[in-house]
């Protein structure tokens, strides 16, 4: 693990947790993180690419880790998302950084 | 039966330039899209969007490219059926493949290349336990025919684009038009949101928000929904209506090509990438986005680059034994099917005294 590596746990749509280990030098978002670590089919997170346009990669935060503001778009597009709860967020929108360590996240189901 | 050479399963990028590709070898083409226009996810998803890792623009919007393709194509008239879905393929005796879309539309073609992206776009239904049952009954995904809703109450769900432009546009045609969305605030064009605002004002339109329809009532179609208004002030009522119809954008699913017995892997098809992007059945190739091999790249430039390189493939099926040569287009300029020809103008042998 390399020093500017962060821990993160994220609950897959099948309930199994893994503790992955994420880049924060590589402008690595947490939906790409799930992607690298393919904890959900291909073709079923980050269908947009991660322009906070489809949803496919909400998810809800668990831990009580400071996240960035939800940006005009991000709000926009879970207002049309299915299964959105108060802790919803996009992980496209979730930068990997050295705040984000300890992160929790449960996948959404997908829709 | 529309017949052609290369049948090309899905028009984003990666299919229209196979287009252009097998145009320059003299074939013909012609692509199925479940979506009614071209252009694919470019269109569908983000036609606003900047792209600038196409080689040779620094800078170009997705709708703009997609414009571009087809300009660039289009003197290879190439035919298209689109809003319908690629449903099942038959291997003839003759070695070609017959492609039946969910329409009944019939094509025949000695090679189908599946340019697919990430597959058909279906609408994201709202999770409404009895919402299956008035599907055709009342509730619509699309709206195909505006007449269908002529002096009818409609209510529209969603806080997009779409949403807001058929509001607008059946509050013309429909006896009455309600338009609920979960937030007070709307994401659409300015222009949209200012003209539902102002029909609303005129009470052409009955807008309630933040609001969520959470059920469907009727005997066999739809007579009404149930409206919940927000999760923080409990009240429910119903809207009586005629036709609901719940615009929450679309979500791309391989749907039936992953029926087609071919090679499925990581929700894409496997291919040869060492030769020519072919599928495990002979004949059918899959291009861009769809396909699978190892250090795939999910990049428009490579949709290209394998398009390029499928089509020369398809020549060899469709002419056995033929010879043929690259050429340049910058040599022999185009001679599209149309009769046109684009070549390079001729250089000046003139003397300088």
């Amino acid at each position: 693990m390399d020093e500017q590596d962060i821990n993160i746990k994220i609950t897959d749509r099948d309930g199994v947790v893994h503790e992955v280990v994420a880049p924060t030098d590589m402008a690595m978002n947490l939906m790409e993180v799930v992607r690298s670590y393919e904890l959900a089919p291909e073709g079923t997170i980050g269908i947009c690419g991660g322009m906070a346009m489809c949803a496919s990669c909400q998810c809800y935060v668990l831990s009580d880790t400071e996240l960035p503001e939800m940006q005009d778009d991000e709000d926009a597009m879970l207002a049309e998302a299915f299964n959105v709860k108060d802790n919803s967020r996009l992980g496209c929108q979730i930068q990997m950084t050295p705040a984000m360590e300890g992160l929790e996240v449960e996948l959404a189901p997908e829709s | 039966m529309i017949k052609t050479d290369i049948l090309i399963i899905g028009a984003g990028p990666t299919g229209l330039f196979t287009v252009f590709e097998a145009g320059l070898l003299k074939l013909k083409c012609h692509l199925i899209d479940a979506l009614p226009q071209a252009g694919g996810q470019c269109s569908e998803l983000y036609p606003k969007k900047p792209i600038y890792d196409i080689p040779g623009f620094p800078e170009v919007l997705a709708g703009d490219l997609t414009k571009n393709l087809l300009e660039q194509s289009k003197q290879f008239e190439p035919g298209f059926t689109l809003g319908e879905r690629a449903e099942t393929v038959e291997k003839q005796e003759d070695g070609s493949f017959i492609v039946t879309t969910n329409k009944g539309t019939k094509h025949q073609a000695p090679v189908v290349a599946i340019a697919g992206g990430l597959g058909s776009f279906e609408p994201r239904k709202p999770l409404i336990a009895n919402i299956g049952s008035f599907e055709d009954h009342g509730v619509e995904y699309f709206i195909k025919d505006p007449e269908v809703y002529r002096d009818k109450r409609v209510v529209i769900s969603g806080g997009g684009d779409s949403a807001l432009d058929w509001s607008i546009f059946l509050a013309d045609i429909a006896s009455e038009v309600t338009l609920i969305h979960r937030r007070n605030e709307f994401r659409g064009a300015l222009d949209s949101v200012e003209k539902v605002q102002e029909l609303k004002s005129k009470g052409k339109i009955n807008l309630i928000t933040p609001a969520e329809v959470i059920n469907v009532i009727g005997d066999g179609k739809v007579e009404g929904v149930v409206v919940a208004q927000s999760q923080h002030i409990e009240k429910e009522f119903i809207v009586e209506t005629d036709h609901f119809i719940p615009l929450f954008g679309l979500s791309p699913k391989l749907g039936p090509i992953a029926n087609w017995g071919l090679e499925i892997e990581k929700n894409a098809i496997k291919v040869d990438n060492a030769l020519d992007y072919q599928t495990n059945i002979p004949g059918i190739y899959a291009i861009g986005d769809v396909n699978t091999y190892p250090g795939k790249l999910k990049l428009i430039l490579c949709g290209f680059h394998e398009a390029t390189l499928m089509c020369q493939s398809a020549y060899k099926i469709i002419n056995p034994g033929k010879k043929y040569v690259l050429k340049y287009t910058t040599v022999s300029g185009i001679d599209g099917f149309d009769g046109s020809r684009k070549e390079s103008p001729k250089a000046v042998v003139k003397a300088i005294n």
